[in-house]
């Protein structure tokens, strides 16, 4: 049976082999990435609740585990109103420019050493692309609703990620410096070394980590920086006119983005897949069999929780103060320590530069 | 100085890592949810829920038509008319409640000078069609048949204070 299976495969022309193994590639990101999108808004909904000293919801299915199921199930069911003298055609391509870049990031991912769908030398550029197409996307969609809040919101939330993926950026130049690499696989094996957790590149770029994960908030226009869909002043912001499957599509983009976020972050700052327990005597041989996946899922788990705990600690900055913490603290902050930076890499500094 | 202080302070997130260590604290409490269905909260005598007509120990009903219910409802829920039975005393021939327009204040509780309309603690109740909510006398009787011992008891315990 098998043997058979292998003759039929090995007949294929090797070009059709290569794209469904591509696709087969593609099938087993995407619908892990799907799945815990659709699980993350359980825990979001969950964490939430249990900071506000609730438990949240438990009731479809054991312990609430099929809620999002159900979620989804009545967003599916749901009709698509296209409002009157909307841009049909650019009303439905707004959604799908949102969540296409989401995943499309995914690619250049390393969940593991040689784990990666596409090994692009020039995985960071491709990277702030892919996040900075998303804001497309938002535009469309707030102009193709042909409705006030929706074109105000789009506005804001277009103005406040344009303005972060400028720190965003200079945070990643100060990685790209440190790593001497544009390949996110290379930037993780940069963070490699006898020191373990020292290592890494979250104590030398301290600063940039928490720049780079800030703006990520900003980015994905999470709370405090939600002022893309204030209820009070602009409803929903960009997707008022969104119902039904188009509606879900943004809310899928919104977590995928969030997802996005943290593992670029775990990758860039954190060690990526690399054991947090590598260099210490007992610890990192007890730690040794653990696959390198597991850690970076930690890892990125951790950070999706603290962008469900920052959601339920801060209250929203104003717009000026988002403007002013952009421009005026970041960029300067970032455009610092690349010069300290380069400063360490000229004196060659410690565990991380020599 | 304080310039300076300031300036550390903000960059290192403290006030920010502050507002996380509360609410960081809050995620291990005590979560204090009631599973509504399962789990109710405890309930006071004094509840006011579902209005009900009580009748006295021999099964004659205790309204006589005074009407003092009706003049203190502040929302004008009850509606009363009253006619002579056969027997000579003065009753009601019809007693209407409109759950919809009553705010549950218990003034006509507390106005009735035969204890004939209460307030039970039933508040589970809920109407299907239109025209369901106005309790009707009879309903108003069959509710005070219901749940007349829970009533008596309740009435008994607040006596003293009343």
């Amino acid at each position: 049976m098998i043997d058979a299976l292998l003759t039929m495969w090995n007949q294929l022309p090797e070009l059709l082999q290569t794209i469904i193994l591509t696709v087969v590639k593609i099938v087993a990101i995407v619908v892990p990435i799907m799945l815990s999108v659709a699980y993350l808004t359980l825990a979001e909904r969950k964490v939430i609740g249990y900071i506000q000293v609730r438990i949240g919801p438990n009731r479809v299915g054991p312990k609430g585990l099929l809620q999002p199921i159900a979620d989804g199930l009545k967003l599916a069911l749901k009709e698509i109103i296209i409002p009157t003298n909307a841009n049909r055609i650019l009303f439905i391509l707004g959604p799908i420019l949102t969540l296409g870049p989401a995943l499309a990031a995914w690619a250049v991912i390393p969940f593991d050493e040689g784990m990666v769908l596409a090994n692009v030398d020039a995985g960071l550029l491709y990277i702030l692309a892919m996040t900075s197409m998303g804001v497309y996307g938002v535009i469309i969609a707030g102009w193709s609703s042909n409705s006030k809040y929706a074109f105000l919101g789009a506005l804001r939330s277009s103005a406040q990620v344009v303005s972060y993926e400028i720190a965003m950026g200079f945070a990643l130049v100060g990685v790209l410096m440190a790593a001497g690499s544009l390949n996110l696989q290379e930037i993780v094996l940069a963070q490699k070394g006898e020191w373990g957790i020292v290592n890494w590149f979250m104590l030398p770029l301290l600063p940039l980590f928490v720049v780079y994960f800030i703006s990520g908030v900003a980015e994905t226009n999470r709370a405090p920086f939600d002022v893309a869909e204030g209820e009070s002043e602009i409803v929903a912001g960009f997707h008022v006119e969104y119902s039904g499957m188009t509606f879900a599509v943004f809310f899928l983009a919104e977590y995928a983005n969030m997802i996005l976020i943290a593992v670029l972050t775990s990758i860039m700052f954190m060690g990526g897949w690399l054991s947090p327990f590598e260099g210490i005597p007992v610890l990192g041989a007890l730690f040794s069999w653990v696959p390198g996946i597991v850690w970076l899922l930690l890892k990125t788990a951790f950070f999706l929780f603290l962008f469900l705990w920052f959601r339920a600690t801060f209250p929203r900055y104003r717009y000026d103060q988002i403007m002013r913490l952009g421009w005026k603290v970041f960029i300067p902050v970032t455009i610092v320590w690349i010069v300290v930076v380069g400063l360490f890499i000229m004196g060659q500094v410690g565990p991380w530069f020599d | 100085m304080n310039m300076m202080r300031h300036y550390v302070k903000s960059f290192m997130l403290w006030e920010l890592l502050l507002g996380l260590k509360l609410t960081g604290k809050y995620f291990f409490a005590r979560k204090i949810t009631v599973q509504y269905p399962e789990e109710k909260t405890p309930q006071s005598a004094r509840f006011r829920g579902l209005h009900a007509l009580r009748r006295y120990p021999n099964g004659e009903e205790r309204c006589i038509a005074c009407k003092l219910c009706e003049a203190t409802c502040p929302a004008l829920a009850i509606t009363i008319e009253s006619d002579q039975r056969d027997d000579g005393t003065r009753r009601t021939t019809r007693y209407d409640i409109d759950l919809f327009k009553c705010v549950y204040c218990g003034l006509c509780e507390e106005a009735c000078p035969v204890d004939a309309i209460v307030e039970t603690r039933e508040f589970e109740y809920h109407f299907e069609k239109r025209g369901e909510q106005i309790m009707t006398k009879d309903k108003l009787l069959v509710v005070g048949d219901r749940l007349e011992s829970q009533i008596a008891a309740d009435r008994a315990e607040d006596a003293p204070y009343r």
